[in-house]
């Protein structure tokens, strides 16, 4: 019995790990989606871009990916900046985001998947960094590094983008835009230039997840997809945009997928993430936070 | 288009195609021809939930595959032919359909299509370990060598694909004139308003949503026979997504044609750039041109037409 119980204890652990990585992954939906009702279903493919270019980096240089990925944060927020202008001349204006918005956005997904086919190929690709291999042990509990590097990296990142968003002028205009854009405009303030701004800060969050992605595990492609889900359920679940609700539906989901996948089978851990968004839509849409 | 030019229209069309396909001597047309087909069914099936209500479905190929997949387990159980298999995938599909929309589509639309990519990774998670099925590791089907009459398997396939493919284009064009078509309209422009109005929009969504459904698991059903080997990854390919997704868009979504045009266009470019290029490359230029019309043409080849069109009228 001990030993199905230090399974259980394991399984919970590396849940929480998991968990905490699923919330960076989660903070940038988390804001264009549940701040700013802008449905960024292209959100992983970021994220892989992301791991691309930390994996690049760190072949050809060395350099470790969470310091990349910090170093090239600028990039994916002009990257975001560029996209959300596309997509506010083009849909949000015309008040078309709805549909159209949403094939757009399917579509970056796509060609970005692909055109990553096309030049890296389906291998599986990973990176070395001092720290990936070593394991902590206390007890019956293990505590890899390669999950705790990014466990402690992402809530770092998310106690960073709480205090912007309450603390700074910037961050508390992001939160007025995401609860009244009307009476944004009539304080003589601009929607777009601040939609502008939380976007690309979403989308530079997912290059930073992007780079814990591929030190926690190896990345080919087509992975993006199952985050999709994911990111997504987390989201709903947790409320949308708040995110110490998004926090503990990441620790919950993580918790709830690494069970299975120790007592079941991995192959599972997909459907569990994806139950989960389905109930929580069937049931209990507002999140389990949720008012 | 009259209702009786229309089925003149349509049958003279059939026929042609059928007719030509008779003095085809080289089997690979047939093959992708059949592909073209299938995806004008999948198209038109998407479009009368996507164009015609507005609701976005990103799990075309959970519906597509539940039909393959139903089709594997009646092999399995009790051969029939293939007719009777497309109306038994069908039936699953549109059931699906029918209890997915029950639970989402009391929400915002957005939530309908992150569900929907949902149920496509919960549908495939399950087919996985479902070793009946043949699991991860894929089911094979040995397909009888002749049919009566025709004699050539593929032949056959084309002719009930190119059939279905028919029917498919008749209902999509019956629902778009008839009472169920303007209340889709309706929740498609306003919902509030249509719903204030006294249209029975969840009522209609349903039913859009099991038709849909129902068609694209038609689509599929065949498709093991086609293929004689399907495992998860070829039945649950992201590219049914993509095309049921891209081809409505691209050929227009507001009235029936619209899907037809794009299947033909989108489906013949990707078999010529398979043959020609590479398929990893096809689905580039499926992406690129659904952002690309996205952005520049919101209504497709038919509305591009009738931009052009209307000056000379007048």
């Amino acid at each position: 019995m001990a030993t199905s119980l230090d399974l259980l204890l394991g399984a919970v652990v590396a849940g929480i790990l998991l968990g905490g990585f699923y919330a960076a992954v989660t903070v940038g939906v988390s804001i264009s989606f549940g701040m700013l009702d802008i449905v960024n279903i292209a959100h992983p493919a970021f994220i892989i871009l992301g791991s691309y270019i930390a994996y690049i980096v760190n072949t050809r240089f060395g350099l470790d990916p969470i310091l990349t990925s910090i170093i090239v944060a600028p990039a994916f927020y002009a990257l975001g900046a560029a996209v959300y202008q596309v997509y506010h001349l083009v849909f949000e204006r015309r008040g078309d985001e709805s549909l159209r918005g949403l094939a757009f956005f399917f579509g970056l997904l796509f060609i970005t998947e692909v055109a990553l086919i096309l030049v890296f190929g389906v291998d599986y690709r990973f990176v070395d960094a001092a720290y990936i291999g070593t394991t902590l042990h206390y007890g019956p509990i293990d505590l890899p590094l390669r999950m705790l590097v990014p466990f402690v990296c992402s809530l770092a990142l998310l106690a960073g983008l709480q205090l912007f968003l309450s603390r700074s002028f910037i961050g508390r205009a992001i939160m007025a835009v995401s609860q009244d854009r009307l009476a944004l405009q009539l304080m003589s303030a601009n929607p777009a230039r601040i939609k502008r701004i939380a976007f690309a800060l979403s989308i530079a969050t997912a290059g930073v997840a992007g780079a814990f992605l591929i030190i926690i595990q190896p990345v080919e492609p087509s992975i993006g997809r199952d985050y999709i889900g994911r990111v997504f359920a987390i989201c709903v679940m947790g409320g949308l945009g708040s995110f110490p609700g998004m926090l503990m539906a990441a620790l919950l989901l993580g918790v709830v997928e690494s069970i299975t996948a120790t007592f079941y089978g991995p192959s599972w851990s997909p459907a569990v993430a994806f139950g989960f968004l389905l109930l929580t839509l069937a049931f209990r849409p507002s999140g389990i936070m949720g008012r | 288009m009259r209702t009786a030019t229309f089925w003149i229209a349509a049958f003279v069309v059939g026929a042609a195609v059928f007719g030509l396909s008779l003095l085809v001597k080289n089997q690979y047309y047939f093959f992708a021809g059949y592909v073209v087909l299938q995806y004008v069914v999948l198209a038109t099936a998407w479009n009368i939930l996507g164009g015609y209500t507005g609701y976005v479905n990103f799990g075309t190929a959970a519906f597509f595959a539940l039909g393959a997949y139903s089709t594997v387990v009646l092999y399995k159980l009790f051969p029939m032919p293939i007719p009777a298999l497309i109306l038994v995938g069908g039936v699953v599909s549109g059931v699906v359909g029918l209890g997915m929309g029950y639970l989402t589509l009391r929400l915002r639309g957005v939530f309908f299509s992150i569900a929907t990519l949902a149920l496509a990774v919960v549908v495939q998670t399950l087919i996985t370990n479902w070793d009946y099925v043949g699991g991860s590791r894929g089911a094979y089907i040995i397909r009888p060598p002749k049919v009566p009459i025709l004699g050539n398997y593929i032949e056959y396939l084309f002719l009930v694909m190119l059939v279905l493919a028919v029917v498919a284009v008749a209902i999509a064009r019956t629902i778009e004139r008839s009472r169920l078509g303007y209340g889709f309209a309706a929740i498609r422009d306003d919902e509030l308003a249509a719903e204030t109005a006294g249209v029975p929009t969840l009522r209609l969504k349903l039913v859009a949503t099991t038709l849909s459904g129902a068609l694209m698991g038609m689509a599929g059903a065949p498709l093991p026979y086609y293929v004689t080997y399907l495992d998860p990854a070829s039945g649950f390919n992201l590219a049914y997504a993509v095309n049921s997704i891209a081809m409505p868009l691209i050929g227009g979504m507001t009235s029936w044609i619209g899907p037809i045009i794009g299947a033909v266009f989108l489906g013949t470019v990707q078999q010529v750039a398979t043959v020609t290029i590479s398929s990893a490359l096809n689905l580039l230029i499926v992406g690129v041109l659904l952002v690309a019309f996205v952005i520049i043409a919101p209504n497709g080849i038919v509305g591009l037409a009738q931009t052009w069109l209307r000056p000379r009228r007048r």
